[in-house]
């Protein structure tokens, strides 16, 4: 396979998971039961603690309707729809903080969510593969079983019971860090960054520790293995030290699989993080979600839930088209 | 067959929770999820193991039904991740072509799409009227395309086999062969899948049920969180009903891991022999 | 001269412990290229390991000596100390020059693996340059990765690494095992042609008693875990002392022979059985009583020919 050949193949599958994706989004509230603008109506009667004038009903149900482009034959709607989204990154206005629009709300959520996220996936790949590496290069000392396991006990650790446990132990029993994030608005100055990184430590750490075990195992086995091959064996008959076996033979080629593995586990990595901004209340793209499905806000839902499908589809796109830059063997052929 | 240390503590854990959640309930004759059956806030003892909330409920009977109920469900939508897996993987690995590649283009979009968000929207939208069943369902559109993968790329590989080609000139029909030749093969990895699917669905739910997108009302390893973080257990100090919760999911999730990597590497040293 | 005394080199497994090379005693003198040969499981490759010095668990030399006739810094080179001089004194040629090669890093690095401190990298790729050039290799192939040559290229490579120092002994395991024919035939030459010029000991290892009766000027036979004939090509193609040798040799086929060649029919006694006799009775259309009771002994029955049978007047003449 060639260069171009695997961009093509790469780029082809991501607009085939994007129109899945989006396409989804569109028919699951269509195809429920239930019907939100009902929902909606219900809560704002309940709320108000009567029942309004039937005619008022129906032209707020009207109005909704068109809000929602719910209005005209499935197939209309579906290019209405899918032309707001990706051509106008419009997803209407938000219902609880109307009239202001949802693609704002994500604007300002989605920074949190790619730092965070970011952050914290470079780390834990780089530290969990690192250890990984050593852990599997020298398999039979002791302390590599010891580290093995650690990743052992943290790799079936849910994302959800670290986040308690660290809130338990950072911000309850020893309170060093904040319970739940409070930054406040305004121009950036370096008392903010600090602030940004206070709050945004235990999150992060949540997040590290997740994938550190992940990491850890994978890349132990994957170097486990390595050390079997031909090239590692024929390096050391070579006479090279073995510093660089480690670095130069078995590292450059393990590490090429965890490129792989991460774009395709990056989905579940994103789950993790929208549940960790919820526990934290992080001001991303989980939080957002969350605070959605409790106004009944259903374009903001609409509109976090289709950003995250097409941020996850990007951020694998993106690595599997950095891949190439790290094995020649589909750089050049 | 000799189990090796991983199986062995795997099991072991798996068998104590097993046994426990779902014969226990047994000696217990009070609704755990009734408010006020007892003294509110009491102190660990032999009458309550792990105390009581401060809804006068016993932290220990919750905290069993939980386990049972996240179990069950657990094992349940497992059962259907794992038949829609075996059928996809083992038909596109065998049928190869455009069925293949049509299934595998499904697969890896349920792979590639965040399920979280979805979930989110689906949960919200069955709110009020959702039952158990329901996140049953919903969990196991998302938890069957991890085993669908790896059953495919075996029954790929063994589809080239020698012993394949000749079931299939001797006659035999397609679902014959994937049954007779293929599924004894593949099978290992369907109970390492199953085994993984469990842990899939219980985590999932339990992620949903913390921040009250499940159906909370039924106790499982989420919801008692969720109901313990809604009385704000942490700031009044009822650090057991967080604590005990934790401890059991830790528990458990390493039990099903533990059991479920040290059958496949049995299962890879017992090929290996062969 | 290299001397191997009474060598026993011991595999531990859970099972047990196991001799994959058996009291072999053998001088070879300076200068040849010599062909070993046997079945798979013969002891071959774990005689290279032993005599390369690769000894790590489950391996060990448990008996016997080897003198390499060569002077390192602190005297005669010894097993203990050969690892110091791999590749400078004494060196390696892998079987597959694919899986030998980092796929992941260009060739000109991994020549650079060589590199002492303090050495001017430039100076020295200048010179790989000119070494394998000399070699029938393009310069550039120094800056491609592996999976850009062709095979034949990648062994000549790998040729090129295992010769740039010029070292006193050159180990090659089955070199040309994975190549077609025509490409086999220009890494043999190549070979010769090397081995003509520094005049060194390639010990080279293959089961093909074709490729050995084109390169080789002596022969080491070996049959579950023993030497059972060494010496000059020309004597044992001629006239095999051991009706292995000869089995071996009658497998190959001949032009303008018409007649179906038979293979090597039976296997070799399984390593772990109580070895009595001589460990090629079984499959021997030569034996008698005396062979499955008494080991025949390693001796020198022609001058430089050496076999381990007690019935070689026979062989001779059959």
């Amino acid at each position: 396979m060639n260069l171009i050949q695997y961009i093509l193949t790469r780029v082809g599958a991501y607009f085939v998971i994007l129109f899945i994706g989006i396409t989804v989004t569109f028919f699951l509230p269509r195809l429920m039961p239930s019907d939100p603008i009902e929902g909606y109506i219900n809560q704002i009667q309940t709320q108000a603690g009567q029942t309004m004038d039937p005619e008022a009903i129906t032209k707020l149900r009207q109005s909704l309707r068109e809000l929602y482009g719910l209005e005209g034959s499935l197939a209309s709607q579906y290019v209405n729809y899918l032309k707001k989204v990706l051509l106008k990154f419009d997803f209407g206005p938000s219902l609880s903080g109307f009239p202001k629009p949802v693609s704002e709300y994500i604007l300002q959520a989605l920074p949190w969510t790619a730092g965070l996220l970011g952050i914290s996936i470079v780390f834990s790949w780089l530290i969990g593969n690192l250890i990984g590496l050593l852990a599997g290069f020298f398999h039979n000392t002791r302390w590599a079983t010891v580290l093995e396991v650690v990743g052992v006990v943290l790799y079936p650790i849910p994302y959800y019971i670290l986040a308690l446990v660290l809130i338990l132990l950072f911000a309850y029993v020893w309170p060093l860090f904040p319970l739940s994030t409070t930054i406040r608005p305004g121009p950036i100055s370096l008392e903010k960054i600090r602030m940004i990184i206070y709050n945004s430590f235990l999150p992060a750490l949540t997040l590290v520790l997740a994938g550190f075990g992940w990491n850890v195992l994978g890349m132990k086995a994957l170097s486990f293995a390595n050390k079997e091959e031909g090239y590692v064996k024929f390096a050391r008959l070579k006479g090279v030290p073995p510093r660089t076996v480690m670095f130069q033979y078995v590292a450059k080629n393990s590490f090429l699989p965890q490129i792989t593995a991460l774009a395709l586990s990056i989905g579940g990595i994103f789950n993790g993080a929208l549940l960790t901004e919820i526990l934290f209340s992080y001001p991303g793209l989980g939080l957002r979600m969350r605070t959605a499905v409790g106004n009944g806000d259903f374009n903001m839902l609409y509109g976090t839930v289709t950003i995250s499908i097409i941020a996850v589809a990007t951020a694998a796109l993106i690595i599997d088209l950095l891949y190439p830059l790290f094995d020649p063997r589909i750089r050049y052929q | 067959m000799k189990f090796n240390l991983r199986l062995k503590i795997g099991i072991t854990i798996l068998a104590i929770f097993v046994l426990a959640s779902f014969l226990l309930p047994f000696l217990n004759h009070v609704d755990p999820t009734k408010q006020g059956s007892f003294f509110k806030n009491l102190r660990p003892s032999l009458e309550h193991l792990l105390g009581t909330n401060s809804q006068g409920q016993d932290i220990f009977w919750f905290l069993i039904y939980s386990i049972r109920n996240s179990l069950i469900l657990g094992v349940s939508v497992s059962i259907a991740t794992t038949l829609i897996a075996t059928l996809v993987g083992l038909s596109a690995g065998y049928i190869g072509g455009w069925y293949d590649r049509l299934m595998m283009i499904l697969t890896d979009s349920v792979i590639s799409i965040p399920s979280f968000p979805i979930l989110i929207v689906l949960g919200a939208l069955v709110r009020g009227n959702t039952s158990f069943m329901i996140v049953g369902i919903i969990l196991a559109i998302f938890g069957w395309a991890w085993g669908a993968r790896t059953i495919r790329s075996m029954a790929l590989s063994i589809r080239e086999r020698e012993f394949i080609n000749t079931a299939r000139f001797s006659g035999s029909n397609r679902l014959e062969v994937i049954f007779n030749e293929v599924f004894p093969y593949v099978y290992a990895y369907i109970v390492v899948g199953f085994i993984n699917s469990i842990l899939f669905v219980i985590n999932t739910e339990a992620a949903l049920a913390v921040i009250g997108l499940s159906k909370v009302e039924i106790p499982t390893l989420g919801s008692i969180i969720f109901w313990a973080l809604n009385y704000n257990a942490l700031f009044t100090g009822q650090y057991l009903w967080v604590i005990a919760p934790v401890v059991a999911t830790v528990l458990l999730f390493l039990g099903l891991f533990l059991t479920s990597t040290g059958y496949n590497q049995m299962f890879a040293t017992r090929r290996g022999h062969a | 001269m290299i001397a191997l005394n009474n060598i026993v080199a011991t595999y531990t497994t859970v099972r047990g412990q196991v001799n994959a090379v058996d009291n072999v005693n053998v001088s070879i003198p300076n200068g040849n290229i010599v062909g070993i040969a046997g079945e798979s499981g013969c002891g071959k490759s774990t005689l290279l390991k032993i005599i390369y010095g690769d000894i790590l668990y489950p391996l060990s030399l448990s008996q016997g000596s080897i003198n390499y006739g060569i002077e390192g810094k602190n005297g005669e080179i010894s097993t203990k100390d050969i690892g110091q001089y791999w590749f400078k004194r004494i060196s390696y040629i892998p079987q597959s020059s694919m899986s030998s090669l980092n796929p992941v890093v260009r060739i000109r690095k991994q020549f650079l693996d060589f590199l002492e401190p303090g050495q001017n990298k430039k100076a020295i790729l200048e010179q790989v340059r000119e070494y394998i050039k000399g070699l029938d290799l393009p310069p550039e192939a120094l800056d491609s990765y592996p999976h850009q040559l062709s095979g034949g290229m990648r062994q000549r490579i790998m040729v090129a690494l295992g010769t740039y120092f010029k070292p006193d002994i050159i180990l090659a395991d089955e070199p040309t095992t994975a190549l077609d024919v025509v490409v086999q035939k220009g890494i043999l030459l190549l070979l010769m042609e090397i081995q003509e010029q520094m005049k060194n000991t390639i010990l080279f290892v293959s089961h093909d008693m074709g490729v050995h009766y084109q390169i080789s000027h002596k022969m080491l036979i070996m049959y579950a875990a023993k030497v059972v004939e060494f010496g000059d090509s020309e004597a044992v193609f001629k006239a095999p002392m051991h009706p292995y040798t000869r089995m071996l040799i009658e497998a190959l086929p001949t032009i303008g022979d018409a007649k179906e060649r038979e293979g090597v029919s039976g296997r070799p006694p399984s390593l772990w059985d109580k070895l009595v006799g001589c460990r090629f009775a079984a499959r021997c259309p030569f034996a008698t009583e005396v062979c499955k009771t008494e080991e025949p002994e390693f001796l020198e029955h022609q001058p430089g020919h050496f076999a381990a049978c007690h019935h070689v007047d026979r062989v001779r003449q059959a």
